[in-house]
């Protein structure tokens, strides 16, 4: 009986507490340019959602300390996922309503449900080397933009690399490239892209999904044992990289010849497997661990020497923070281009979508910025939302990354059309009329 | 004092054979869902509508369907969520493959696809009971998970597995913005809830509640288990189903196997435990319970640390939300091991001798 009061209390004072603390929190920031950061510091994709939100919150307070975009000042609220695509889109509804200026989910899932809602919400979506590889066709993906690459992107150069490492694309007649990928969107995308490559030089693509979380890959790795395919391309996140490197070395397959795209390139993925995991390359869009770059030292100097740091500092530079950091500046350069247009102050989320759209960061400019050496130049247009298609190779030596091939961009060539037919078909469906040229003037 | 039937005579049998024999129960209820109507849209803002009321309806409806064979027919089930995306992709299918497949067709042919499916898995049941059956409804899970990845035809060849839909209308009116989406659930939520109520307290209902007291003795008493207990799993099934359809539907809009995975049939089940099994009203709390209760934490815990001014990181408030979560279902299952539903009847009890208790 006292239980059950005590039940009942318990009940009146949370219904209580919630009618006293929910109404404050929905304050406005009308003088603020707020960032709502989605991350997923729980979960078990934690351990490479962590340094990538503390890149991005910190990346925002370095805007800051360095007094704001134009004046204004940047606000941040971060929301947690846990990964999941529910959770993420009660983020994104929580946060849209404050002004929010662009979202970047940071997992496909989360992408795939934000793009049917950015366009309704007028908010764009920044995709920073993952997500929807078609929507790089700004024409009928008005809100969302792939910046830095899209996983077509890094399939392209896939091939390309494996076909250089073998002396030329001819040399890839008669050669087996396995893809063992992660079985959900995220996982799938490369698929049409290597396809498309598989047809155009003769080579045998052999599809190996893992399942979710990915520490399950026996079965997977004695295939690759029997079928002995001369290239992996690994295609993982979180543990599931970590699995695939100790399972390679278990089955004995060399490191040399594997293959990651970025998410499966950092330094989560590969310090458990340490020495085992020596000889095995990542692909980089664009940067790789930047710990020697100008805006880490400013990064270091002027937020973490003042106690004000998200992360561990070891953890500044390494390469998923600069994933994260790079994301938070696309995003600050959009604004900071919207305000070119539209004044020195808040912008809506409208607003940055045409900075986004209009994007041109040169080499001079991000020297400036502190990125010389880390990226090369960015620019979008109506039509590309893609701004640039930049990547280098980098190995693991054991103890760090290092860059061992030269730059590389992927062939348009081939992913021009593939992306015009897979947007024209999403616009089909969707019943979307792509923009004019008339209509991207505006 | 306000609640007691004094004075409420029944002078027929059709007075006696109503749903709420109560007045009171009757105004109350009757008043809940004019609110939802008519109250819940004047007041609820968008986030209120997209988070929270959008998802605890249609969960609702998925928890009411599983409460229906678990808690009413006895029958453990684990492939809720396999039958959630059976009704997703079913509908799916039928509006894009059919030109011109009205919406509510479309989403109720998604629920009978899921029905026959549910018939299909639930054979096991005539020969296994209790964890065991758990254990088979799991392969609906596992094979569910396969198809939707594995067989391009149920995505359309969508490269990456993943589909979507959008322009959603009925009769022209087009489910656009999120109080129209929450009407619109609503609508069949509250179908829906009539539905498995008549239901409940018709034969087929008292045949389920027979073979789940004791499937010997209601077999002796001449009611057949094998229809018994495959009418549950169709009946289930198909609400599971709908409210799969209009979870990929009107909720998430574009969705992925993941989004019914095997987490989402562990979560209905809990709901129809923590809510109370065998009760309509116990499926409401339940996922009021499992749906609202993270969120709220989420939202309430930084608020809370900030008042006392302690800075609690995201990573913190969403361990803390787990845990007390989890301490919260451990505390009400140890108060009340019969769900929240019990509780509530419980309090009506008490409100019949209020305020003159023996």
């Amino acid at each position: 009986m006292k239980f059950r009061s005590l039940a009942l209390a318990a009940a009146i004072a949370s219904v209580g507490l919630s009618a006293a603390v929910v109404s404050p929190a929905a304050y406005a920031q009308a003088k603020e340019q707020y960032f709502p950061v989605i991350v997923y510091r729980t979960g078990a994709y934690a351990a490479n959602g962590a340094p990538w939100a503390n890149g991005y919150v910190d990346y925002l307070k370095l805007v800051n300390a360095k007094g704001g975009i134009n004046g204004v000042k940047v606000s941040f609220e971060e929301c947690e996922t846990g990964y999941a695509t529910d959770r993420g889109v009660e983020c994104y509804e929580r946060l849209k309503g404050k002004g929010a200026t662009v979202f970047q989910p940071l997992s496909t899932g989360i992408t795939f449900a934000l793009t049917e809602k950015a366009p309704i919400d007028k908010i764009p979506v920044i995709t920073a080397g993952y997500g929807r590889s078609e929507s790089q066709n700004g024409a009928v993906f008005t809100w969302n933009f792939p910046l830095l690459g899209t996983y077509w992107v890094g399939a392209d150069v896939a091939i390309q690399h494996i076909a250089k490492q073998a002396g030329g694309l001819d040399k890839l007649k008669g050669k087996k490239i396995a893809l063992v990928y992660h079985d959900s969107p995220y996982g799938k995308e490369p698929i049409p892209a290597l396809q498309e490559r598989a047809k155009m030089h003769g080579f045998d693509l052999q599809l190996l999904p893992v399942a979710h979380p990915g520490v399950e890959q026996k079965a997977t790795w004695l295939q690759i044992r029997r079928d002995r395919p001369d290239n992996v391309l690994l295609w993982g996140w979180g543990v599931m990289n970590s699995t695939a490197l100790k399972e390679a070395q278990a089955t004995g397959y060399p490191r040399e010849k594997m293959l990651g795209i970025w998410w499966a390139g950092a330094e989560p993925d590969v310090k458990d497997v340490g020495a085992g995991a020596k000889g095995y390359s990542a692909l980089t869009l664009q940067h790789g661990a930047e710990p020697n770059s100008k805006v880490v030292k400013d990064m270091l100097a002027m937020v973490h020497a003042k106690g004000q740091g998200t992360g561990p500092k070891d953890e500044v530079g390494s390469v998923l923070y600069m994933r994260g950091l790079i994301s938070a500046m696309l995003g600050v350069e959009g604004v900071r281009k919207a305000q070119e247009r539209y004044g020195k102050k808040v912008m809506t989320g409208e607003q940055v979508r045409w900075g986004l759209e209009n994007l041109n960061l040169d080499q001079k400019m991000l020297d400036d910025m502190g990125f010389a050496g880390v990226m090369r130049p960015v620019q979008t247009s109506c039509t590309d939302h893609l701004g640039s298609s930049w990547v280098r190779v980098h190995t693991w030596d054991g103890a760090k990354w290092n860059f061992t091939s030269d730059w590389y961009q992927a062939d348009q060539k081939v992913l021009r059309p593939m992306a015009m037919l897979a947007s024209g078909k999403y616009a089909e469906e969707k019943k979307i009329t792509p923009r004019t040229p008339e209509q991207c003037k505006q | 004092m306000i609640y007691r039937e004094n004075g409420q005579f029944k002078t027929t049998y059709a007075a006696d054979q109503q749903i709420f024999t109560i007045a009171q129960d009757k105004v109350f209820v009757l008043g809940v869902i004019a609110f939802a109507f008519i109250g819940i849209p004047l007041l609820a803002d968008e986030y209120m509508f997209r988070a929270i009321l959008i998802p605890f309806l249609i969960l609702s409806l998925a928890a009411l369907g599983v409460n229906l064979l678990v808690g009413y027919c006895g029958q453990i089930t684990l492939g809720a969520g396999a039958f959630m995306a059976i009704g997703a992709y079913a509908a799916y299918n039928f509006m894009i493959r059919i030109d011109g497949m009205p919406l509510i067709f479309g989403l109720l042919l998604g629920g009978l696809a899921s029905a026959g499916m549910g018939i299909l898995f639930g054979i096991p049941s005539l020969r296994v009971r209790g964890l065991y059956l758990a254990v088979a409804t799991l392969a609906a899970q596992f094979f569910c998970d396969w198809a939707f990845l594995r067989l391009g035809w149920f995505t359309n060849y969508s490269s990456s597995g993943s589909v979507s839909i959008s322009n959603l209308s009925v009769f022209g009116w087009g489910i656009d913005s999120p109080l129209e989406k929450y009407l619109f659930c609503l609508c069949f939520i509250v179908v829906f809830a009539f539905v498995a109520k008549n239901l409940t307290r018709a034969s087929i209902g008292r045949q389920w509640m027979a073979i789940r007291d004791m499937d010997v003795a209601a077999e002796v008493i001449g009611i057949r288990p094998m229809w018994a207990k495959l009418s549950a799993f169709a009946v289930s099934s198909f609400f599971v189903g709908v409210a799969g359809a209009l979870w990929g539907f009107v909720h998430l809009g574009s969705w992925e196997p993941a989004a019914f995975s095997v987490d989402r049939s562990f979560q209905l089940l809990f709901m129809v435990i923590i809510g109370g099994m065998g009760s309509i009203l116990g499926s409401f709390f339940g996922a009021a319970f499992i749906v609202v209760l993270p969120i709220f934490l989420n939202q309430v815990l930084p608020a809370l640390g900030h008042l006392f001014g302690i800075e609690i990181s995201t990573a913190g408030i969403s361990h803390a939300e787990l845990i007390i979560f989890g301490s919260l279902i451990v505390f009400f299952l140890i108060v009340e091991p019969h769900g929240l539903a019990r509780l509530w009847s419980i309090a009506k009890e008490k409100l019949r001798l209020w305020p003159f208790p023996h």
